[in-house]
């Protein structure tokens, strides 16, 4: 048993109360024997567990406390979209992008959206004001995300206040949200060939309103987490991922930032607006749990810049694609032209063709790369969907990222990869 | 409008370059998509020896295999065909490299040249029954504990076969055949004008009539049920 146990030596920078080589040491010399208990058990972590950040249904093989091998078990919320958005028309199948990644639900309509207009080949003629409307909110989405993800993740670590002030901003932020689509989370706004409608004449200044008293919440949210003894000693040195660890896993977005890779597609691949806006890309330096939250909240910083830019570049004009075969008429129109109000039937029921083709459309949504893969045969309805999530790839490296840590620190890694089930089980 | 062409030249070329690197006939075809897309179809014999080239060779690069997923095509003789999307940090490009495989034939596993392939793989047998030869791990990964079927199979239905309740007398979830309070009803919206050549009596039309675009048309008739 003691030759078994120096074999299977926790490889990180664990120090088990439990040290092997004196366990060695002591069958070697022949004493007494001291039975001490340390065969592997197995933890069911979940899928009910609040720290799993949804269903998450962990299986640890523990050696003691400290982590042998994680196996995640997802798919505890799979709810078929792909499947379902085979069925529907391709403006039915928006709706389903919202409940992916439901604490970003603009990002992920801005990849099926660019995606379809790409199909269409209409994605020049998009509408400047759509496309700084869009970039706008993704960037305000990109902020909602990071609060959320930050401010629990300080909740796993043992922090309460974040979340309780984090949330209050997040509700200002869901409250544009609500202005601009009409509802808080699912808002279906972001529509092949612009935006569903265009945001009220007061949003504008309320954006801006909030933009003003942001940085002084970041200020105090850093204040209580950046320098703060406790987290730092939860997070620092947690979960490493060196840059080729990082790159072999298929990470993208935060998490292969803080591993030192400046990789960001609005920067590499830009779309929208963004290679006339002006913001830096935070990258870490050790790809530990702590350089993941910091890139976080710079990142928050730089979404802030991306907005107050794109609300100068707001001007008047229109949000959608005039071509009615994409895009409905407006209600008036419909009143008192017989050919809007059938493009307005054939629109909702028919819906458009897309010609025949396929395409892999990324856009960097708040975790990473979010693409979707869709085909089309030339009918009403994608011939096939498949949606590439970022959470996915992040989470099988669980047990990579968890191996030879202690279990708190499995709940530590977790938070910092920003898992949200809607995106991964789809 | 000229850097869109620059691009799909420079993403020819890039095919060009891979085609030549491997050996004669592993590269079965090579398109630019809408000229922004590299598009490759591989022999699957090749699968293996062409991944390590893209990754490896100094020229392509791609160290990130971003995305692998399945797709069904029922009439073909293949009908399932693997795509696999490459990201390249450092030259910032994307390649897509596509294998076709029946329900049968394996493809080799990439899992060994980047791990993250294993959930996608499982993924991919999950959704569509595809094998993959060498993938140790070959589990079940979306659906339910002891599901049976492959969901993303264009013969599947949209409905599944089983649906799960708590049964409050056995005190436990049963599984049982689907029951459908309403009809499945699946609106068929293809517009019969585009779909239908000549109504009866109503030839004379055709003469004074102007093309409709002829991919939908064809499209419409051969999914209308």
């Amino acid at each position: 048993m003691s030759g078994d146990h120096a074999m299977t030596r926790p490889a990180g920078p664990v120090v088990s109360d439990l040290d092997p080589d004196a366990v060695v040491a002591a069958a070697a010399a022949d004493e007494p024997v001291r039975t001490i208990e340390v065969d592997s058990h197995t933890i069911n972590f979940g899928p009910q567990h609040p720290a799993a950040h949804g269903v998450l249904r962990l299986i640890l093989e523990m050696k003691g406390e400290v982590v042998e091998r994680a196996d995640p078990h997802i798919g505890l919320l799979h709810r078929g979209t792909e499947k379902l958005i085979e069925y529907k028309t391709y403006l039915q199948a928006l709706p389903y992008m919202d409940r992916l990644d439901y604490v970003s639900p603009m990002c992920m309509e801005h990849s099926f959206a660019l995606a379809v207009e790409r199909l269409l080949r209409v994605e020049d003629q998009v509408p400047e004001r759509a496309r700084v409307i869009r970039t706008m909110f993704a960037e305000l989405t990109r902020i909602l995300n990071h609060l959320l993800n930050v401010t629990t993740y300080a909740l796993d670590c043992g922090a309460i206040t974040p979340s309780l002030w984090g949330f209050e901003q997040r509700e200002h932020l869901l409250e544009f949200y609500e202005a601009a689509g009409g509802s808080h989370y699912h808002v279906n706004y972001f529509r092949p060939g612009g935006v569903a409608k265009d945001i009220p004449a007061s949003l504008e200044d309320r954006i801006a309103g909030w933009c003003r008293q942001f940085p002084k919440f970041l200020e105090d949210l850093e204040g209580l987490l950046s320098g703060n003894r406790i987290f730092k000693q939860r997070t620092v040195d947690i979960g490493v991922m060196t840059a080729e660890q990082a790159m072999e896993w298929g990470f993208s977005g935060p998490c292969i930032r803080a591993s030192g890779v400046p990789w960001d597609l609005r920067k590499a691949q830009p779309y929208e607006i963004y290679a006339d806006l002006d913001f830096d890309i935070p990258v870490g330096r050790h790809g530990d749990c702590y350089d993941r939250y910091l890139i976080r909240i710079w990142e928050m910083r730089q979404s802030l810049r991306i907005v107050e830019q794109c609300l100068a570049r707001l001007k008047p004009g229109p949000v959608k694609i005039p071509d009615n075969k994409i895009t409905p008429p407006k209600r008036a129109e419909m009143k008192r032209s017989m050919e809007s109000l059938i493009h307005h039937f054939k629109l909702y029921t028919e819906g458009y063709h897309v010609p025949a083709g396929a395409t892999y459309t990324v856009t960097e949504a708040p975790k990473g790369e979010f693409g979707v893969y869709m085909v089309a045969d030339g009918t009403n309805r994608p011939y096939r969907c498949k949606i590439r999530a970022p959470g996915y790839a992040h989470l099988q490296a669980m047990e990579a990222l968890s191996k030879g840590h202690m279990l708190a620190d499995a709940v530590a890694i977790i938070g910092s990869l920003d898992i949200v089930f809607g995106e991964i089980d789809r | 409008m000229a850097d869109a062409t620059d691009r799909g030249a420079a993403l020819q070329a890039l095919g060009e370059a891979v085609r030549m690197a491997l050996p004669h006939g592993t590269v079965e075809s090579l398109e630019v998509e809408r000229g922004q897309e590299l598009v490759l179809r591989i022999r699957r014999e090749g699968l293996i020896e062409s991944m390590l080239l893209l990754r490896d060779g100094g020229q392509f690069a791609f160290e990130q295999c971003m995305d692998i997923c399945g797709t069904d095509w029922p009439e073909k003789p293949e009908r399932f065909e693997v795509v696999y999307n490459l990201l390249s940090l450092s030259l910032n490009q994307r390649i897509r490299v596509i294998v076709s495989t029946d329900a049968a034939t394996p493809i080799p596993s990439v899992a060994a040249i980047w791990p993250t392939a294993t959930w996608y793989e499982r993924e991919a047998w999950d959704m569509y029954g595809i094998v993959f030869a060498g993938q140790t791990d070959l589990r079940r990964l979306l659906t339910d504990y002891g599901f049976e079927g492959h969901p993303l199979r264009k013969d599947f239905p949209l409905t599944g076969y089983v649906e799960v309740r708590y049964d409050e007398e056995r005190k436990q979830v049963v599984y049982e055949p689907v029951k459908l309070t309403q009809d499945f009803r699946n609106f068929d919206f293809l517009s019969p004008w585009e779909g239908m050549t000549t109504l009866p009596g109503d030839e004379k039309v055709h003469m004074n009539r102007i093309e409709a675009p002829k991919p939908a048309g064809e499209a419409a008739k051969g999914t209308a049920p």
